[in-house]
């Protein structure tokens, strides 16, 4: 299945958690955070969060601001 | 006696909020941020791959900074995007604080009233601090006031203008109907003389990033906002002089040498 990271699109096998899926693209630590589909995801459902075709993830971190 | 900001409990020796974007290297950032005497430095989210490395350059910054983190929600046009970057950043710079903003309008970066309102309504409720970027309207900020803001932050003018306290009138009105609410003039701030108009008009901080880090010194730029605000801060305190039309001598007029009262000599009054 298809879905969006970061607004670019990648290939995925049905079934995969969330937590597989950044794991696979090399998330690690705790300093980004994700929401899907425009709505926050917290860190500890990552596991119990299950992807489906079409979802659309935004993986943020620290950046300058103002 | 001690004359601490105190914002949502916490209690600030400075009076000067500075954004971290913008500077010519994190090294003059770093050095700027501290030149500047802040202790409260604001932030912000992106999206990111892990092969970027900025993430981690601001993380560890933020780890030796001390300061108070205050993540914005820069870029966001809707409550509902609002809601989840102010979680996102809840999660990643575990606090509570947020710099609120809702902008309306691409071209002048105008707080969007109505999204603002509603945005803020909602991150109360959920336990966020807000620190809303507003206008100058009174009828905006009440309302903001009225959803559980316990501190606004009126603009001086948009964003990167550099163009200081653009509705003086609106500013001051604000000032004095609000006399209680801490009040910080976020943005529009070019020079350190409108940083010190501001506190000299009885605002109680000002929030700046672009006239510190584009100037040809940051580091430098950083210390004269910090006079100017700690100056303006103490003039307020003070308390100014009432302008008045025409001039008033200040040097003593009594017993000025060289005159003498018109009188002729040997004339029979």
């Amino acid at each position: 299945m298809q879905l969006l990271v970061n607004g670019e699109s990648i290939n995925l096998n049905d079934g995969v958690s969330l937590a597989a899926l950044l794991q696979q693209l090399g998330y690690t630590g705790e300093t980004f955070a994700v929401a899907v589909n425009g709505d926050f995801v917290p860190r500890a459902t990552y596991d119990a969060t299950t992807m489906n075709a079409g979802d659309q993830l935004d993986i943020v971190a620290p950046v300058v601001g103002g | 006696m001690m004359d601490t900001l105190k914002l949502y409990g916490k209690a600030f020796d400075s009076r000067l909020l500075v954004g971290t974007a913008l500077y010519p290297s994190p090294a003059v950032m770093r050095e700027s941020v501290h030149a500047s005497g802040s202790q409260i430095i604001t932030l912000s989210l992106r999206r990111q791959n892990p092969e970027q490395q900025q993430g981690k350059m601001i993380w560890d910054y933020i780890q030796e900074s001390g300061c108070q983190l205050l993540p914005n929600t820069a870029g966001c046009k809707t409550p509902k995007e609002v809601i989840a970057l102010a979680e996102m950043s809840r999660e990643i710079f575990a606090t509570d604080w947020l710099k609120l903003e809702v902008i309306g309008d691409d071209y002048n970066l105008q707080p969007d009233p109505y999204g603002l309102i509603e945005a803020a309504r909602e991150l109360v409720k959920r336990g966020f601090n807000v620190l809303p970027y507003c206008t100058d309207d009174l009828v905006v900020c009440r309302k903001l006031l009225d959803v559980g803001c316990e501190v606004l932050m009126p603009w001086g003018s948009p964003i990167g203008t550099g163009r200081g306290l653009m509705n003086k009138y609106n500013l001051q009105t604000l000032r004095e109907r609000l006399p209680d609410v801490p009040l910080i003039i976020d943005a529009g701030i070019g020079a350190p003389s409108q940083a010190g108009e501001a506190m000299e008009m009885g605002f109680d901080a000002v929030l700046l990033n672009t006239a510190i880090a584009k100037a040809q010194n940051p580091v430098l730029m950083a210390q004269a906002f910090k006079l100017a605000i700690e100056s303006g801060r103490a003039a307020r305190n003070a308390g100014l002089m009432l302008k008045r039309q025409t001039a008033s001598p200040s040097t003593p007029t009594l017993d000025m040498p060289f005159w003498q009262q018109t009188v002729t000599v040997g004339e029979n009054a």
